[in-house]
């Protein structure tokens, strides 16, 4: 961490981080706290009895605390609160934790254990019960914390906008936020394509990873997190609130801007949404984008037992089309293993996931789940009428060989898909691309795991950022290769990684012929207000700067130097 | 020792919402109630956790007892509580 302004004591400190989107906001900080374990060598109560009341006590208070936040909350969160607080005020758990003390455990030890019991029952009885495991694990910290005299787990109820901060966010801890109160994200761990990057793009909120230091500053301290900037002043002076609060009234601005994504000389390039839920179709839906780039079906699937059934699949394929009523939906199959383990799918002794059985490679041992899911798609196919029925695109993921790519087109068309693609993140694919195409009607470049696969790079390690940078000159030359070979077959080549969402590198994307672009709704506006500001031609002199580069900041600072300066400007592109 | 068959009319089953609803009910009485299934050990029936442990699905048969001979008519109204959709409102 360092401290900006050393010779300056009016200066504020700042921190920093690597930036997720570009987005800037002001707003009080709330500190999520990581959850205290029993010690491992806890001593038995000097008097039984009494700590057995205590523990008693301490689900009473944590069950009142809860049901009073389910009271003051609405919707999906006060019906976790809610069940939550059923849970802490159970007389069959505080009484099994009293029943340990007494009987010489260590208090803190005696609620882990009881509530281990009960977590081991619902475990076992699978299915919805499994998923309750987290609220009991939830009522354990909290019960826990209150024994140990230490601040409760996870947030307090936000009462105010706030930007929220953590060691790094769970999927659980994200689903508890009150999403109305947050208006930004900060770690200090995870990576620019870890979940809560991913999130945070998905909600346009503005977001800092590997930000060491920021759990440290006091809950309720006012900071100013600057995406684009990759920092976090805090407690800034007035001057400097008021110049970013300019900076997010510009962007609210470009925002307005509705017409098709096209280069300044009429060059059309799809600009779309990423999606991973049927309620996330619906709110892109609501914004100008010409449809959906991809529909990470794996969403689906994240977090369960069991498959979902033919009949749930398609109804949310279905409801995901009627969102976008006559626009483009690229639906992607099922993208399991690796970063996104699946309790049914993935394959307990890989010593390497990401080279392992992972995205379309699991035909090859589970080949009931492609089925199943190619089912429900050519049954929504079915249902569509004769012209809408090419606008559901269907792709499947990590492909490497035209073999593969055949493979997957040959299943897709014999249930009734019409468009179908395979995405680009392996090299082998790319370096293949014509003939790939050959095979298929489209291909999808996925630049977080082709930069992965071409850089030797894992995705989570945040410490390798740079060799994961999708302007590193070898991701160039594999990306214009794999638009070249579109370009001269008369094939549509997207982009529908995390690269597509900078404005800058949209313009090389343009420029070397790629026909979509697809991110998260958020960052729809910097990458059309970009394109319509440059002439084709002019894209394809910013990419052949940038392929010309010779490392990864030449190569963006390349493209930088031939960008429209109005753009550099209010896109605050450095 | 009064014993009732009661109906789970939540058709969703007596997952975390409706199982708390119930419970409550339960707790509310003062009364010692258990519930199970036929020829299995039965729960206390004011424990939310116990209850959703069984996984009671709609439509699906339980036994209600009390120790308290006075209780028939608690267990009349537990009876008619589970028979309706808990999961409604």
């Amino acid at each position: 961490m360092s401290l900006g302004g050393a010779d300056d004591p009016g200066a504020p400190t700042v921190l920093h981080g690597l930036g997720v989107g570009r987005g800037v906001v002001v707003a009080p900080l709330a500190v999520l706290r990581p959850a205290h374990q029993a010690p491992a060598d806890e001593p038995p109560a000097d008097d039984a009895e009494a700590a057995a009341q205590q523990v008693v006590e301490a689900f009473a208070q944590v069950a009142a605390a809860l049901s009073d936040q389910a009271a003051r909350a609405t919707g999906a969160l006060a019906e976790v609160l809610t069940a939550t607080a059923a849970i802490a005020g159970d007389a069959a758990v505080a009484a099994e934790a009293a029943r340990r003390v007494r009987a010489g455990t260590g208090p803190a030890t005696a609620v882990t254990e009881a509530v281990e019991g009960f977590v081991a029952m619902f475990t076992a009885a699978g299915g919805y019960l499994a998923e309750r495991v987290t609220d009991l694990r939830s009522v354990r910290d909290r019960v826990v914390a209150r024994l140990l005299g230490v601040p409760e787990p996870g947030l307090g109820a936000l009462s105010v906008p706030s930007v929220v901060a953590g060691v790094d966010l769970a999927p659980a801890d994200t689903a508890a936020l009150d999403l109305a109160f947050v208006v930004g994200l900060v770690t200090e761990e995870g990576g620019p394509t870890g979940h809560t990057a991913i999130i945070a793009g998905q909600l346009g909120l503005p977001c800092l990873v590997r930000t060491p230091g920021i759990t440290a500053v006091p809950d309720g301290t006012v900071v100013a997190l600057d995406a684009a900037a990759g920092q976090v002043l805090v407690d800034p002076p007035a001057d400097v609130r008021a110049r970013l609060q300019q900076r997010a009234d510009a962007e609210r601005e470009l925002a307005r801007d509705t017409a098709p994504g096209a280069t300044a000389d009429g060059h059309r390039i799809d600009l779309l949404a990423n999606i991973g839920t049927a309620a996330d179709a619906d709110r892109a839906a609501a914004t100008p984008v010409a449809g959906s780039g991809l529909f990470r079906t794996e969403v689906l699937f994240l977090g369960r037992q069991t498959a979902p059934t033919l009949a749930e699949q398609t109804e949310v394929y279905g409801s995901v089309l009627r969102a976008f009523g006559d626009r483009k939906v690229v639906v992607r199959t099922l993208d399991a293993g690796a970063d996104k383990p699946l309790a049914f799918a993935t394959q307990a002794d890989e010593e390497n996931p990401a080279l392992g059985v992972r995205g379309y490679r699991l035909v090859r041992t589970l080949p009931d789940l492609l089925g199943t899911q190619l089912a429900a798609l050519g049954a929504v196919a079915a249902g569509l009428d004769e012209a809408d029925r090419d606008h559901l695109w269907v792709m499947a993921p990590m492909v490497a060989t035209p073999a593969e790519a055949r493979d997957f087109a040959t299943r897709a068309r014999a249930a009734g898909i019409t468009r179908v693609g395979v995405m680009v993140e392996v090299p082998a694919a790319a370096l293949r691309a014509r003939e790939i195409l050959a095979e298929v009607d489209f291909v999808s470049l996925g630049t977080n795991d082709l930069a992965q696969y071409t850089m030797a790079t894992d995705r989570l390690r945040g410490e390798l950022a740079d060799l994961l940078d999708p302007w590193q000159p070898a991701v160039l030359d594999l990306v214009a290769a794999t638009a070249r070979a579109g370009v001269d077959l008369g094939k549509p080549v997207g982009v529908c990684g995390e690269s597509a969402a900078d404005p800058l590198m949209a313009l090389v994307l343009t420029g070397l012929g790629i026909t979509s672009l697809s991110m998260s709704p958020a960052a729809v506006p910097a990458a059309r207000y970009a394109v319509r500001r440059h002439t084709l031609a002019q894209c394809r002199a910013i990419a052949d700067a940038a392929l010309a580069a010779g490392s990864a900041p030449e190569a963006r600072a390349a493209a930088l130097a031939l960008t429209a300066s109005e753009v550099r400007t209010t896109l605050t592109l450095g | 020792m009064p014993q009732r068959r009661a109906t789970i009319g939540t058709t969703t089953g007596l997952h975390a919402r409706p199982a708390s609803k119930f419970t409550q009910a339960v707790a509310a009485t003062g009364t010692d109630v258990l519930i199970g299934r036929d020829g299995q050990p039965a729960v206390t029936a004011s424990s939310v956790l116990m209850v959703m442990g069984l996984a009671l699905q709609g439509g699906e048969e339980v036994l209600l007892s009390a120790d308290d001979p006075s209780a028939e008519q608690t267990l009349e109204e537990l009876v008619a509580l589970l028979g309706t959709d808990l999961d409604a409102s």
